[in-house]
């Protein structure tokens, strides 16, 4: 499965992933900068915030429970796309999914 | 400044060799680690490694990642001396690296009991990666475990132990759980929990030995007052004494960890020390040590500051901390040390909010499942008690009319 990130300086990554990954361990896994992920997946930190492309928002999904609380605390803007990228597991309708990176996480 | 070393590959050293390069560090990066690999993340060892297996997903970065920041990193290497004359770390292997700069990173490790069997096959502990893998390999054939010590780390391992169906008793010395860093009411709340998911919890048991069988092998615990607790797998998990040995050989003030400054430097201004190995100056002026992922990380990024941009502002970030026990998510913020005054929100079906107070100000905050107050508690914590009862207690409420 492939996901795209992009950059807030337009700049794009094409990593790999596996069925079940989130798109938090997939960008960490590839050195994706932009995405920091420091309490690794527990929805605890915030700082794996990113933007779901506008052609995919239906096909990820909504914000989990608890999610748009921690977004709350994000760095950057919270956009109704914005999404914990450590909640949004891989799965084949996923596949080719379009992520946004914001311009900080600290 | 040319070159600085790092020893020490976990957590805290990583972020700390990232830092650097992020505040526009120029100099060498050495990075030394007695453990083979590259760093990773120990928290889910206890949590989602032991449901998984899946070693790849706890390494903090890629091996592109220490490529591309031109970070060189020497694991399985062991830093046996610190020559603070020469500024040189004398490593396992007879070789010696320069430094302008030292930061200490080695963490903790665990400090069982001294009682008698520890050495049997099928005692455990679980500190690193090596100690999850076996323990997981175990697993599978473990019909009861008896877990020693009902801390965060043994009582994350009971509730994923009884996920896989294993039997499990703990065993904890005090008269309750997770007694250094929670509140009675949570605690209580917690020993509910595990006794739901079929654990068995035995407090005021300080362990006395490890049993064996025929074969030599743990067969289970006797208590201090000569109760048998049998089991195919003893975890020992009582708590941590941090790795100051090179330090103190060096010649730097240590008293349950190396003592740094509010700057987090030691008293040698070429070393500087974090994480679990680091006593800092408190909230009551005594020297505080933490074990968690936050302090690691927020010192290592105070301490790149420090070196690169020449700032040297106390270090003063919220600590914070999380604990997955089943289906129950605990955070806590702030700290409980000298709490004088707690006030318990009860949550209809849900564990209570724990609000701790110290000379009339906020001082911890303890929530399970309920990210939405923790993150709010993070912004409080030092805000004035009569501040937040004209709100209810209700942080979300205070912290929006606060902004
Ligand atoms: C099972 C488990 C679960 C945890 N769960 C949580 C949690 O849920 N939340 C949380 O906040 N924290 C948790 N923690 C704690 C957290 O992992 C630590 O606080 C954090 O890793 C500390 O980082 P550190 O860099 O100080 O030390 P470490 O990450 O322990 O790294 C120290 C490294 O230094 C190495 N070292 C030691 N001496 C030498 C030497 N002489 N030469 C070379 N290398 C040396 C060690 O081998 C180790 O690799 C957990 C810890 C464990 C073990
Ligand atoms: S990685 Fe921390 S909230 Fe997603």
């Amino acid at each position: 499965m492939k996901i795209t990130f992009i950059a807030a300086d337009g700049s794009e990554t094409r990593v790999d992933a596996a069925e079940g990954d989130s798109v938090m361990q997939a960008a960490v896994q590839n050195d994706v900068d932009g995405i920091i992920g420091e309490c690794g997946g527990s929805m605890m930190c915030a700082t794996c915030h990113c933007y779901v492309d506008d052609g995919w928002t239906e096909a990820v999904g909504g914000q989990q429970d608890g999610e748009s609380d921690l977004l709350d605390c994000a760095a950057s803007e919270v956009r109704a796309s914005s999404r914990l990228s450590c909640q949004i597991r891989m799965r084949a309708e996923l596949d080719g999914v379009v992520i946004h990176l914001p311009e900080s996480q600290l | 400044m040319q070159r600085i070393v790092i020893i020490g590959t976990g957590q805290g050293g990583q972020q700390m060799a990232a830092s650097l390069r992020q505040e526009g560090f120029q100099g060498e990066i050495l990075m030394l680690g007695e453990e083979p690999g590259l760093p990773y993340q120990r928290p889910p060892l206890s949590k989602a490694y032991m449901a998984n297996g899946n070693a790849a997903a706890l390494l903090l970065k890629p091996a592109s990642f220490y490529e591309r920041s031109a970070i060189v990193l020497r694991d399985g290497v062991r830093a046996t001396a610190i020559d603070r004359a020469a500024r040189e770390v004398v490593t396992g292997d007879g070789a010696r690296h320069p430094y302008d700069h030292l930061v200490i990173a080695t963490g903790a490790r665990n400090a069982p009991p001294p009682i008698p069997g520890l050495d049997a096959p099928g005692v455990v502990e679980l500190r690193s990666l090596a100690d999850a893998e076996r323990i997981r390999r175990r697993l599978a054939a473990t019909r009861h475990a008896v877990v020693v010590g009902g801390g965060f780390i043994g009582l994350e391992f009971a509730a994923m132990a009884r996920a896989a169906g294993v039997a499990v008793t703990v065993v904890e010395a005090a008269p309750r759980l997770m007694s250094r860093a929670l509140s009675p009411e949570m605690a209580d709340w917690f020993l509910t929990l595990h006794r739901e998911m079929g654990s068995q919890v035995l407090l005021d048991a300080p362990v006395a030995g490890v049993l064996a069988g025929a074969d030599g092998r743990a067969s289970g615990v006797v208590l201090a007052d000569g109760r048998e607790v049998s089991g195919d797998l003893v975890l020992m998990a009582t708590g941590v004494r941090p790795n100051s040995e090179l330090a103190e050989a060096a010649g730097l003030a240590c008293a349950n960890g190396i003592l740094v400054d509010a700057t987090l430097a030691t008293a040698d201004p070429a070393i500087s020390a974090l994480g679990d190995v680091a006593a800092f100056p408190g909230p009551l002026g005594r020297p505080l040590r933490l074990e968690s992922v936050q302090a690691a990380v927020d010192h290592a990024r105070h301490i790149a500051r420090r070196l690169v941009g020449g700032a040297s502002a106390p270090y003063a970030a919220v600590p914070w901390f999380w604990s997955d026990q089943g289906k129950a998510k605990l955070q806590i913020a702030g700290l409980l040390t000298g709490a004088d005054r707690t006030v318990v929100l009860p949550q209809p079906e849900a564990a209570p909010v724990v609000l701790l107070f110290r000379g009339g100000h906020l001082a911890a905050v303890e929530t399970v499942n309920a990210a939405g107050i923790h993150m709010a508690a993070r912004r409080m914590i030092g805000c004035p008690l009569a501040q937040l009862e004209a709100h209810g207690f209700d942080l979300r409420a205070a912290m929006k009319a606060a902004a």
